[in-house]
């Protein structure tokens, strides 16, 4: 909040803003999660260098470790460049955890049914349908977001539930590993895929093809949102829907697509999950326990990578790392790994607590150049 | 067996535990009314109950007390309250999703304390079922309606207590004035800051006594996520209810019935998956917030934060 930088009177002043304080502000905002992180640890009774050390370690201490924090990242990514579109859009999706689960089992019903089917018809064919089912997952809460003005982050939560139960309801019955029912141990899971789904492998890690997949994505997402003219519109209608309108955008079309395609990259993100990780499904009752909660953890990536999908790539990283580490952090210094899910709260706290220093400096800037663009402040302040 | 459904005990029982089963309900509901008056949209209330669910339990558990439990519920959601109106109020942060940061705080400090300090699911004995002299002895109304816990009492007396205040006392008027226009409160002299302040810290509490309820009075357990939703819920039921403490009795009654029905659908063996039984409360919701939308329109100035000499 010092006053030098505002001496720029370069008309680009203020994007230079959003550029210097763009990336900082969510780094400033884990370190002060963190640093909480580190009372609490000592609250605890535990001390925060070794408890942190220990997650280091645990998530790049050796290759197997850091591809672990790779593939723990990889469903982050997915529902985190799907976040990037539908808020940028405007429309607030919670629903990542639903539309991983709906994915999953689209392309668990696909790999159960056609399990003769060689690799390259297979992987695709359940790929595609977990794209679409959680893109109808998400499209649901859109429409009634775009019709009936329904509040979209209300819906998507319940929309989540109904998805767990629905997964939970396949899993005990239908869909339950024939050898279950015959052992009569009735363990929810579903038998394992043909080896034909599974996806490439890197062996003997555990990296497989659907990280590439991802980091595609998050690279067609880019694309998509800043160099095409429906992405223009999805970010106009999310910046200001009212002068989208008068433009002649049809607003209520574009949040239903950003809510689609938000779904469907998370729906593809659960198809992977079970092409190229678990090679099966199972539920223990609660939607975390499949996702690992990577339908809310996307969410704090992508806020942590400014809402931007190339951004979302390193904070999926961090995170991964985060969850993958949090394990060992819990058998060195006995705190529970529960610890990530509150400091990833914080986090989230923190960068959207701190929108408004860069709002504030954004807003100075227009007043002392008149004639600079003030939609470059507000579309480089992240959350709009 | 659909029959057994309708057999009067099975009905009285169903209506006597859905009576009880609206206390967490009511008490979320009615607090998150209260801040959403006022133009700001709680949605950690989850992230509150599990704390006030924890702590309550805990106490409890620790000193044998149930009121002890009770007053640490309440002080830790009047922190939490406190910290969301300072983000949402001071910090003017984005709502919707400052909230579902304090949810996935509460949700991991919830399960990290539980871990450290219980480690596993134990039990308590939380606030014990009051019969209300007289009244409890009546024939079937005095077992439905005046034998409960006394959280319970709490949550349907805040009825009429909260509507009381929204509707006829200058605090209420000032709280709606904030929640319509900001500005126009403001050059009256209202503090919108300091209202917000209020209604949000009133909505932590009370979404805090709501976790306490269901851990230390109907429940009197605490386990991982105990409380599944019901906060996300009680947001939605907000706008059912059409921000009014009314609509809140009323939302909270149809929801807490059908959990009720969905037990004892479960119950009687009724060949329904139970999966299907758990995913009614969301489908209704859902419903119920389709329908709702249409009837009131809500707050003016929902979600906007306020800044002086902004229009």
């Amino acid at each position: 909040m010092t006053n030098s930088p505002t001496k720029q009177v370069n008309p680009k002043g203020s994007e230079s803003y959003g550029r210097w304080l763009g990336p900082l502000t969510p780094v400033l905002a884990a370190l002060a999660a963190l640093l909480i992180g580190a009372l609490m640890l000592l609250a605890l009774g535990a001390n925060p260098v070794e408890a942190y050390t220990a997650m280091a370690s645990g998530a790049f201490g050796s290759v197997n470790a850091f591809a672990d924090t790779i593939v723990k990242a990889t469903p982050l990514l997915f529902v985190g460049a799907g976040i990037c579109i539908s808020f940028r859009g405007g429309v607030l999706n919670i629903g990542g955890e639903g539309q991983l689960v709906v994915g999953a089992l689209a392309a668990t019903l696909a790999a159960l049914t056609f399990e003769d089917w060689p690799g390259w018809a297979i992987i695709p064919v359940c790929l595609i349908l977990g794209f679409v089912a959680g893109g109808i997952w998400g499209a649901i809460p859109g429409a009634l977001k775009a019709s009936l003005n329904v509040n979209e982050i209300l819906t998507t939560i319940m929309m989540n539930q109904i998805a767990v139960q629905g997964m939970n309801f396949l899993l005990r019955g239908p869909i339950m590993d024939p050898i279950q029912i015959e052992k009569g141990s009735f363990i929810p899971q579903t038998a394992r895929f043909s080896l034909a789904a599974d996806l490439p492998r890197l062996s003997p890690t555990r990296l497989h093809a659907g990280v590439l997949l991802a980091v595609v994505v998050a690279i067609l997402v880019w694309a998509l949102l800043w160099r095409t003219t429906i992405g223009f519109r999805i970010r106009a209608v999310g910046m200001n829907p009212n002068a989208s309108r008068r433009a002649g955008i049809h607003v209520g079309r574009y949040a239903v697509l950003a809510m689609l395609l938000s779904g469907a990259l998370a729906g593809l993100g659960g198809a992977t999950q079970v092409l190229g990780v678990h090679h099966r499904m199972f539920t223990d009752g609660s939607a975390a326990g499949f996702t690992g909660s990577a339908g809310f953890n996307g969410i704090v990536a992508a806020l942590f990578g400014q809402l931007h999908p190339l951004g979302t790539i390193p904070a999926s990283l961090l995170f991964g790392a985060m969850l993958v580490g949090a394990n060992k952090m819990q058998r060195a210094v006995q705190v529970p790994s529960a610890l990530i899910t509150a400091l990833n709260g914080l986090v989230v706290v923190f960068v959207v607590g701190s929108e408004i220093w860069r709002r504030r400096l954004a807003r100075r800037q227009e007043v002392i150049e008149p004639g600079g663009d003030p939609n470059l402040a507000t579309q480089e302040s992240g959350v709009t | 067996m659909i029959s057994d459904l309708f057999a009067s005990t099975v009905l009285i029982g169903i209506i006597t535990s859905g009576i009880r089963l609206a206390t967490p309900y009511l008490y979320a509901t009615v607090g998150e009314t209260f801040g959403q008056l006022s133009g700001v949209l709680n949605l950690g209330v989850e992230g509150m109950m599990l704390m006030g669910a924890y702590v309550g339990f805990y106490m409890t558990f620790t000193t044998g007390d149930p009121w002890l439990g009770l007053m640490a519920a309440i002080l830790v959601g009047l922190l939490m309250g406190v910290a969301m109106a300072f983000i949402s109020v001071t910090l003017q942060a984005e709502q919707g999703i400052s909230g579902i940061g304090v949810y996935l705080f509460g949700l991991g400090m919830s399960e990290l304390l539980f871990q450290k300090t219980l480690g596993t699911v134990e039990t308590v004995s939380g606030f014990p079922a009051f019969k209300i002299p007289l009244l409890g002895d009546l024939p079937l109304v005095g077992g439905i309606f005046f034998d409960h816990n006394v959280l319970t009492y709490g949550a349907y007396l805040l009825v009429p207590l909260s509507w009381f205040i929204l509707n006829r006392t200058t605090w209420g008027l000032q709280i709606k004035a904030v929640g319509q226009n900001p500005a126009a409160a403001d050059s009256l002299g209202v503090s919108v800051t300091k209202v917000r302040y209020v209604t949000v810290t009133v909505g932590g509490v009370l979404s805090s006594i709501a976790g306490a309820s269901l851990s230390i009075a109907l429940l009197n357990v605490f386990q991982q996520n105990l409380t599944s939703g019901m906060g996300f819920i009680a947001v939605a039921l907000v706008y059912f209810g059409g921000w009014n403490p009314l609509g809140a009795l009323a939302g909270s009654l149809l929801f807490s019935t059908v959990n009720a029905l969905q037990n004892w659908v479960q119950v009687l063996g009724i060949p329904v998956p139970s999966d299907f039984a758990v995913m009614m409360p969301y489908v209704l919701t859902i419903l119920i917030l389709v329908i709702a939308l249409r009837k009131v329109r809500q707050p003016a100035a929902l979600t906007k934060p306020f800044e002086r000499g902004e229009a």
